[in-house]
């Protein structure tokens, strides 16, 4: 079957595929990152998400939107990073009962807009607010994994300290980086170490202005986390004089399942769909 | 209260109806003129289906419905879509 496309040509309408589960890691208490070997995987790009849909035996179906965390020179290989929402449909299932050698019903990769090329450039400012770091992470990967140089800075923001998805790997890459540029700071909302010197407070304005680019710099943003908080950063950068048309924002709802996934965003309905 | 998402959220659905990555295309409002990315759209999703709002004046621009074997596209708030050749779903 031909599954690629060639430019100028359309492509393929998305279907349902298995993905094998290859590996699973836990990244905090409540998010496990969940790694599939995917059959004809067509590759991604750095912000795309797939689909997951679960068929209970009775047919009952639930689908739901989870980012890619993996870079795409990882293909055939995707890492998808899941938090845990207690009274969740979907992702109770992918972090506590999922196993390796299991199968799961997936889609993708989706997406064509809150995506990050090399040659997109910079500098690049990246801002999350929890799992909203995972398509994040896949820009900062796949910068790192192809050694581009666009100067990159990430604000995330966590609850606690043990709350922070990728700590260690953050710190790892930021020390690699050496002086081709990448910044992490981070911000606690809820509470802080002792000796804490990040930020401890929500996102607002005058944080972001210490840390955004200056403006003739033209600087490429991406937004990832809960509405409210991707509301209040988006305009908080058009207040400082970003320019819109280079905001990109992905959204996902507190109260949905998908929201607490490092989702791009609730997939339309458990049951609605029939899918194939 | 509806939860707002971002168009690009409708790009699992729209891939089933498109072969194209549609979040990419560019949809024109009729209630304001403005011109955007699907996936900047302002999204709604439930059971009944998918809204897709214009972020600039939140005209409903696309609503999706799929029931009974059939999806159901109201595009009355679009005046043009636009999609780029480039626009495929493989890369």
């Amino acid at each position: 079957m031909e599954r690629r496309a060639l430019p100028g040509r359309l492509g393929e309408r998305l279907v349902w595929q298995l993905g094998d589960v290859l590996a699973t890691r836990e990244e905090t208490p409540r998010a496990k990152s969940i790694t599939l070997a995917v059959p004809n995987w067509r590759g991604h790009r750095a912000g795309q998400h797939v689909d997951i849909r679960l068929t209970a035996e009775d047919g009952y179906q639930a689908e739901r939107s989870y980012s890619i965390a993996s870079p795409p020179v990882e293909a055939p290989h995707i890492t998808l990073t899941v938090e845990r929402l207690d009274d969740g449909e979907v992702s109770p299932y992918l972090v506590d009962e999922l196993r390796v050698g299991d199968k799961l019903e997936l889609r993708g990769p989706i997406g064509g807009y809150f995506v990050w090329e090399a040659n997109s450039g910079g500098p690049l400012l990246l801002v999350a607010g929890g799992s909203g770091i995972v398509p994040l992470m896949a820009m900062i990967r796949q910068r790192a994994a192809v050694g581009s140089n666009a100067p990159t800075r990430l604000l995330y923001s966590s609850r606690t300290f043990e709350e922070i998805i990728y700590r260690e790997e953050l710190e790892q890459l930021v020390t690699n980086s050496g002086s081709t540029g990448l910044e992490v700071k981070h911000t606690l909302t809820r509470a802080q170490p002792v000796g804490w010197t990040g930020y401890h407070r929500r996102i607002d304005g005058e944080m972001l202005r210490e840390v955004a680019w200056p403006l003739e710099e033209r600087p490429l943003s991406f937004i990832c986390g809960p509405t409210p908080f991707v509301e209040t950063a988006a305009a908080s950068l058009v207040g400082l004089g970003y320019e819109p048309a280079r905001i990109k924002t992905e959204r996902f709802g507190p109260t949905g399942e998908s929201g607490a996934s490092g989702a791009s965003g609730a997939s339309a309905v458990p049951g609605g769909h029939d899918g194939e | 209260m509806e939860n707002k998402l971002d168009g690009n959220a409708a790009g699992g659905v729209l891939g089933e109806i498109f072969p194209f990555e549609m979040t990419a295309a560019q949809i024109t409002c009729v209630g304001c003129g403005a011109t955007n990315a699907i996936g900047a759209l302002a999204a709604y999703m439930h059971g009944m289906g998918t809204v897709l709002r214009c972020p600039a004046c939140d005209h409903v621009l696309i609503r999706i419905v799929h029931a009974n074997g059939r999806y159901f596209l109201d595009m009355r708030g679009a005046r043009v879509l636009q999609i780029s050749e480039e626009t495929v779903q493989a890369q």
